[in-house]
């Protein structure tokens, strides 16, 4: 099937999303692929850890010295409340939770690569969920803090004409959200298997760099992007009305 | 000496313009070495403000990276799940 690489002759390169089983539900066929496993496990991995965290927190007194797991935990909760608190001023109260949750899952998502899962966020299905949960939230606060008449007065900015442009504009949002994540991703996963199945005879050591660079610094900076960029976006939709 | 079909004629011109189609990395290559120079200019005339002018380039880089994704996703497609063969 990928006769199409030449330089592929006789190895095998790989990083396509694979069907591990199927089955029938309401007359259509369904497959669970290795993105499902990938999900499940980066999801079981984040459950256990807050599960874990969740008991000992339970047990500790409000005035008991933090230590272990739990210091982790809170400093991963303050990071990101700072975060999410710097970027989106007074009005980010209400999103730390959905901005903290979706930051923890991409990058966990993205990190998996590290442990030779192929990452879940290299799957269009799972990161154009995730912007447009995005595009709702956007539309939800815009409508809610401007109002109707708000809205339909951003959308004639700066003349009538230019209705359409906007309108335009605000559809390519989710889609250019999903399409950065999913590409940056799909390149280094398609990169390390170029690397791996080309070069098998001399990829010893060395595509760790790699690892560091295409999981590590680009799944954190993707993983910023993502949250920052949501987040400017709601922002603008709510406005400055304090 | 075989026969080139239409598919194998179909497959090698995909090759091509997958090839083509990566040279819009072009454009957020000279996006983001300018974005970085820049940044680079603020942090020496202004070294207190290095974490708000890194974490203001990074997005702007990112934003500026999408164009060039859109030509490596449609060199990815051209590729590997070529749509052209029937």
């Amino acid at each position: 099937m990928n006769r199409a690489i030449v330089l592929s002759s006789g190895t095998k390169v790989d990083f396509m999303i694979h069907g591990v089983f199927s089955f029938e539900l309401f007359g259509q066929k369904l497959w669970i692929t290795t993105t499902h496993i990938s999900l499940i496990l980066v999801v079981s991995t984040l459950l256990l850890f807050a599960f874990i965290v969740n008991r000992k927190l339970k047990k500790m007194k409000p005035e008991d010295v933090p230590k272990g797991i739990v210091n982790v935990a809170e400093l991963i909760a303050e990071k990101l409340e700072g975060f999410v608190m710097s970027t989106m001023g007074s009005s980010g109260t209400k999103f730390i939770n959905y901005i903290s949750t979706i930051f923890i899952f991409i990058i966990f998502c993205n990190f998996s690569g590290l442990f030779g899962l192929r990452p879940p966020t290299a799957d269009y299905g799972v990161t154009f969920p995730l912007a447009i949960l995005t595009f709702v939230l956007i539309h939800y606060n815009e409508f809610k803090h401007q109002k109707v008449k708000g809205v339909l007065k951003g959308l004639a900015e700066p003349w009538l004409i230019w209705a359409p442009i906007n309108i335009i504009g605000n559809l390519a949002v989710p889609i250019s959200l999903s399409l950065r994540l999913f590409a940056n991703i799909l390149s280094g996963t398609a990169i390390m298997a170029l690397i791996y199945a080309l070069l098998s005879k001399v990829a010893f050591f060395w595509p760790a760099a790699l690892h560091v660079y295409f999981d590590l610094f680009s799944g954190s900076i993707q993983t910023y992007v993502f949250c920052m960029l949501t987040m400017t976006y709601i922002k603008n939709a709510i406005g400055n009305e304090d | 000496m075989d026969q080139i079909t239409g598919v194998d004629l179909i497959k090698a011109c995909s090759a091509i313009g997958a090839g083509l189609a990566v040279i819009a990395g072009i454009g957020p290559g000279i996006g983001q070495g300018n974005a970085a120079g820049m940044a680079a200019s603020a942090v020496g005339r202004n070294p207190g403000a290095k974490a708000d002018i890194t974490s203001t380039m990074l997005l702007g880089q990112a934003v500026a990276e999408t164009t060039g994704l859109y030509g490596l996703l449609v060199a990815i497609l051209l590729m590997f799940v070529q749509p052209l063969v029937k």
